[in-house]
């Protein structure tokens, strides 16, 4: 059974599964969909208070989150779309034109 | 065990004794019939299917496509306007590479409204990945619909099974039958064993994810093998099938087609119109025979070729209009399948029985002696013509 990392754009039609089904959860996470963007979000720590009102509002949990604590963008997931940046209640997000956090 | 049954008594029956795990039900002429006693089944206790009633035909097939990928076993059953509400889902069921089973009872698609058979709808729907099998009559309609789930559900296949019916003269008439004990049918289907379902807790399973045009194409490979994989396992369940039932079952039928030098191709009830003219036209020394394709998806282009090789004239009967210009969708596999024939047969396409337009023996053996005609002076002719409409010039 093939496992979904070991599938890439250079696997033969042979090797794939029956209605490209995977069988595996949370695969989602090994796939650069981050190339989307047009506008980028950028995380300024020093103005976060880590209230966590960013993480639900994110459309792809690109936000993570360890010890209660959040983190920098997950840029592979982020989409840009700028929510995070308008329920900021702090100066703690800023967003910048193009696709590279600057 | 024999009985009396019309063609749609015979399809629920059939699901009866499959006793599926899931019903999509949604009515529609002429196959209202079938979920209609399907759901006396049901209320009676006889069959212990989850029967899903919806506000659409679009609906009753998300259903069947939902069971079948968390590991039910699923049917659903349509007409006409209903199966083209489906289409969408046509295609993500055989996409997923989910055996669903549908009875489809053949009938017009609008418009203008009309209500009787013809096999517009299931021919629009021939590019879907569905394979479908085509009856001649109640008998056949029945035997079709056991042979389904074993011929989809096998992994070398994984495809859904679309059982086909002309609508009234096949759904509503009532014929004599034969039908299986139900013990040996539920021996001959079997249980619905994948591989992989959505409910295996053990293995997590993604179905019909988005796939990007870097992947897209091979998985399209994979369903058209699938589909050529399909030929031989019709096939093999045909022969299983002739162990437990004596009928035995092709993925065409000739019919008196040893010596045959005029020959049709036709699909479904007016075979047994046109076998009673070639009778016919035999007592009278006419050279006449028939094919009556059953498995039209996949098409048996290669075996077709070869039973049409020694004929001097051939007439693909086509019961939908394609609006190609160029004949009907039936032609359009025949004359592929004769191209590679060193030695081809002359041949006419004759669109016929639209809408429920009655056609009789008088009829066949009109199209024979248009054949006849042709053989003798090959002079051809139009090559794409209709039959049974009123003209100011008779052809036909």
């Amino acid at each position: 059974m093939i496992r979904a990392k070991d599938i890439n754009e250079h696997t033969p039609w042979q090797d794939l599964t029956p209605g490209g089904e995977i069988y595996e959860p949370g695969t989602a996470r090994a796939f650069n969909t981050g190339t989307w963007r047009t506008d980028t979000p950028i995380f300024h720590e020093e103005a976060c208070k880590h209230c966590m009102l960013c993480i639900p509002f994110c459309p792809d949990s690109a936000i993570p989150v360890k010890d209660g604590k959040r983190l920098d963008f997950d840029y592979m997931h982020c989409k840009g779309c700028g929510i995070c940046k308008e329920v900021c209640p702090f100066p703690a997000i800023t967003m910048v034109a193009g696709g590279e956090p600057r | 065990m024999s009985n009396r049954l019309s063609g749609n008594e015979a399809v629920a029956y059939a699901m009866k004794q499959i006793n599926p795990d899931v019903m999509g039900a949604f009515p529609i002429t002429p196959s209202t019939e079938i979920p209609e006693y399907f759901a006396n089944y049901v209320a009676n206790g006889e069959v212990n299917t989850e029967y899903v009633t919806v506000e659409s035909e679009h609906s009753s097939m998300s259903v069947c496509i939902a069971a079948q990928a968390a590991g039910a076993r699923s049917v659903s059953a349509t007409s006409s306007c209903g199966l083209a509400l489906m289409y969408e889902l046509l295609y993500v069921a055989a996409s997923c590479r989910l055996p669903i089973t549908l009875a489809c009872v053949n009938r017009a698609l609008s418009g203008p409204i009309n209500i009787n058979a013809d096999h517009s709808d299931s021919m629009g729907a021939r590019d879907s990945g569905w394979i479908q099998i085509y009856a001649e009559n109640n008998q056949e309609a029945y035997d079709n619909f056991l042979m389904a789930m074993p011929i989809g559900e096998t992994p070398s296949v994984r495809l859904p099974v679309m059982t086909c019916m002309d609508g009234f003269i096949t759904s509503h008439a009532v014929e004599n039958i034969e039908l299986l004990d139900t013990a040996v049918v539920r021996q001959f289907v079997g249980e619905y064993q994948p591989e992989h379902y959505l409910l295996k807790k053990e293995n997590p399973l993604a179905v019909g994810p988005y796939d990007i045009s870097p992947y897209y194409m091979e998985h399209k490979v994979l369903e058209a093998e699938a589909m050529k994989a399909a030929k031989a396992r019709i096939l093999k369940v045909a022969a299983e099938f002739e162990k437990i039932s004596g009928r035995c079952y092709g993925l065409f039928e000739e019919y008196r087609m040893e010596d045959a030098e005029l020959a049709l191709v036709l699909i479904g009830s007016t075979a047994g119109t046109a076998k009673a003219a070639v009778d016919e036209l035999r007592d009278k020394g006419v050279k006449a025979g028939l094919i009556k394709i059953r498995v039209f998806r996949p098409f048996p282009g290669e075996e077709l070729a070869r039973a049409l090789a020694h004929t001097r004239a051939v007439a693909v009967m086509d019961k939908s209009e394609g609006f190609s210009a160029n004949g009907g969708p039936l032609l359009a596999e025949t004359r592929s399948a004769l191209y590679d024939l060193k030695k081809r047969p002359y041949l006419i396409n004759i669109v016929y029985g639209l809408g429920g337009r009655d056609v009789k023996t008088e009829d066949i053996e009109k199209v024979f002696a248009r054949l006849a005609h042709i053989a003798a002076s090959g002079e051809v002719g139009p090559v794409y013509t209709h039959m049974g409409q009123r003209s100011k010039e008779d052809i036909a």
